[in-house]
């Protein structure tokens, strides 16, 4: 077990790198940050001390490794932008993010899979073609659509919810949470909805194919034939049974949509990661960039570490395996 | 004094797309109170679809079109879901084929079990498992207390087909329908199980349907003989009088078939042809496009026609009347 954790995290260092390294050859490809942040009419002199005091005058080789010669101090550099180290500048705006994925995902996985089993349980009942119905709304539709259909019936016509922001936080454990507040929660409700939309369809039809199959198995109409009523079938054979790629699923959409949840962030102004990110990348704040997206690496290699852990915990049959 | 069970004309098609399958075509057959009876057939005579009928589990589009069952005078065909849940387990309870398919792969046996008892009864879980151990010690598995915290792939072939048995005994029904389970393990395995089924069933007084497309097997645990042919009985006696001399043509056909019954060195013996599909039977007697002894009279399915003491069969021409 140890040596499986030990493995995970040299592979997050490698993945880390590598990222990196495309980072830096990306943002170079792309433009010079330098034009970005000094205005046009600067004189050639403070444009070349600005390049000097970047560090942009290097050649791109040098200034990748000065960058991970900081890095081993724990150094991830200072956004060009906002002039402060990044990792602070990204540690102010995960918490957002966070309770908004939270919210997101965890409500789209508590209504997708009971919803989800259902249309699994009784495919040809009305309510499982609505729900079916729905799901393929929430596959096809596109967040940002979706988004602006939110904003124009919930806050500009029936005015009952804000159109954005973040809304009034409190503190908990030295992190402002809107999830604290009614007024917080007014303002995330949107957002999250929107978020929720495309992972509670994959929910639904993830639980639904599981329960399908599950349903025709020896293993139900042994339990029925030992006079186990249906829910109890449903609740704990069936629904244990499914858990392995709903697991997976939720550990993936909860990394992408902390890493990614850029559109819905930018359409309801939501100061989160994924607005930080994009806006990184229109000014070309490669410190900001190049330690997010390392972040993110790391991020999801924890969660698929965390993924695979509970795969363990929900099929007996894989811990013996890894024990040997 | 009524029999144990007491099955008359049953019926249970399929609904399909070419019309009705009719699986189970008019099944009759009496059981006393732990008898142990064979039904034997080739997959597809309707044998399993029989025993599920019994239990009201038949799988859409499948349902019972007709007749009767009753269960120590009391009628099941047509009870409503929650009455026929509370039967099965605690009035008659199944084994399947495949122990590995049954049990569920991902929960202890002690959880298997207790929610097996907890389906009929309120039980606290020290009492539960108590009860399931006692259960498992008396079908042979060795320090059963301990195993009762043990998954499905932590025992062998035969462990885990016990443990599926004390699943069925634990509610002690008055019948339980064993549908092949000894096909899927080893021949000694076999031998063992099939003798500590019928002293578990001399024990208990419990009577069994032993469910079978193997003579062999059959005729080592049952008293009394049921060949199903194309969804129909087609011959009924007891065990020894039926093997030593079949009435029927097809029942002799299978009995000729057996390895243990052909010379060292020749071909086995087969029945022509082949197991006709359900959806285009002939007119009559299913059996006489294979049958040596076919007349015209056999355009008409004959009725049962008794023979010396508990013997009947469906045939115009029975083997041993005919002068050789």
């Amino acid at each position: 077990m140890l040596g499986f954790m030990i493995q995970r995290l040299l592979q997050a260092l490698v993945v880390m790198l590598v990222i990196s390294a495309l980072v830096f050859i990306g943002v170079y490809a792309v433009g010079n940050p330098i034009d970005v942040l000094i205005s046009p009419d600067a004189t050639q002199q403070i444009r070349e001390e600005a390049i000097r005091a970047y560090g942009l005058d290097q050649p791109l080789w040098k200034q990748y490794l000065d960058f991970l010669a900081r890095l081993l101090s724990g150094d991830f550099g200072r956004s060009f932008i906002y002039n402060m180290p990044v990792l602070d500048l990204i540690a102010s705006r995960i918490p957002a993010t966070l309770e908004l994925t939270l919210v997101a995902v965890l409500g789209a996985t508590l209504l997708g899979v009971p919803l989800g089993m259902y249309a699994g349980y009784r495919p040809d009942s009305l309510l499982a073609k609505v729900i079916m119905t729905v799901s393929i709304f929430g596959f096809s539709v596109p967040t940002f659509w979706i988004g602006l259909v939110l904003i124009f019936t919930f806050a500009v016509q029936l005015g009952w919810l804000p159109a954005g922001n973040r809304g009034e936080t409190a503190m908990l454990f030295g992190v402002e949470w809107s999830l604290l507040t009614a007024n917080g929660w007014k303002h995330l409700l949107l957002p999250a909805l929107n978020l929720s939309l495309f992972k509670f369809a994959m929910m639904v039809r993830l639980a639904r194919a599981g329960t399908r199959e599950t349903m025709l198995s020896d293993t139900v109409r042994f339990a029925r034939a030992a006079g186990e009523s249906e829910f109890t079938i449903l609740r704990r054979h069936v629904l244990r049974l499914i858990s392995i790629p709903i697991v997976t699923v939720f550990g993936l959409e909860f990394g992408s949509t902390m890493a990614f949840a850029v559109v819905t962030e930018t359409i309801f102004s939501w100061p989160g990661v994924g607005k930080l990110i994009i806006d990184s990348i229109s000014s070309l704040d490669r410190p900001v960039m190049v330690a997010y997206l390392m972040l993110v690496a790391f991020f999801f290699i924890v969660i698929n570490l965390l993924v695979d852990l509970s795969y363990a915990a929900l099929d007996p049959r894989l811990r013996t395996r890894r024990a040997t | 004094m009524s029999p144990l069970l007491e099955v008359r004309d049953l019926k249970t098609q399929f609904a399909t797309r070419n019309g009705p399958l009719k699986a189970v075509d008019g099944v009759s057959f009496t059981l006393a109170e732990g008898e142990i009876i064979g039904l034997v057939g080739e997959s597809g005579s309707g044998k399993s679809v029989t025993g599920f009928s019994l239990l009201g589990l038949v799988d859409p589009p499948g349902r019972i079109t007709g007749g009767s069952v009753k269960l120590m005078g009391r009628e099941i065909v047509g009870l409503p879901p929650s009455d026929l849940r509370k039967i099965r387990g605690r009035e008659i309870s199944m084994v399947f084929q495949d122990p590995s398919a049954t049990l569920n792969p991902v929960l202890t046996i002690g959880m298997q079990m207790r929610l097996a008892l907890e389906a009929h009864e309120r039980i606290g879980e020290a009492a539960a498992r108590e009860r399931s151990a006692a259960v498992l010690a008396r079908v042979g598995i060795p320090d059963a207390a301990r195993r009762l915290d043990a998954h499905p792939h932590q025992f062998s072939g035969g462990m885990r087909q016990r443990v599926a048995i004390a699943i069925a005994l634990l509610n002690r029904p008055r019948l339980i329908i064993c549908d092949e389970p000894t096909t899927a393990l080893d021949v000694s395995i076999q031998a063992q199980i099939l003798t500590e089924m019928r002293s578990l069933a001399e024990e208990s007084r419990t009577a069994m349907i032993w469910i079978s497309h193997d003579l062999a097997t059959v005729s080592s645990i049952a008293s009394r003989l049921l060949v199903m042919y194309a969804g129909r009985i087609i011959e009924e006696g007891p065990v020894a009088a039926v093997l030593r001399q079949p009435r029927h043509p097809y029942t002799a056909g299978l009995l000729a078939s057996l390895p243990a019954r052909a010379e060292p060195g020749t071909d086995l013996v087969q029945i022509p042809g082949s197991t006709p599909s359900l959806f285009d039977l002939p007119p009559g007697c299913a059996f006489q496009p294979r049958c040596s002894y076919r007349t015209t009279e056999c355009g008409v399915m004959p009725d049962f026609m008794t023979v010396g003491t508990g013997r009947s069969h469906r045939c115009h021409h029975p083997l041993g009347e005919r002068p050789a």
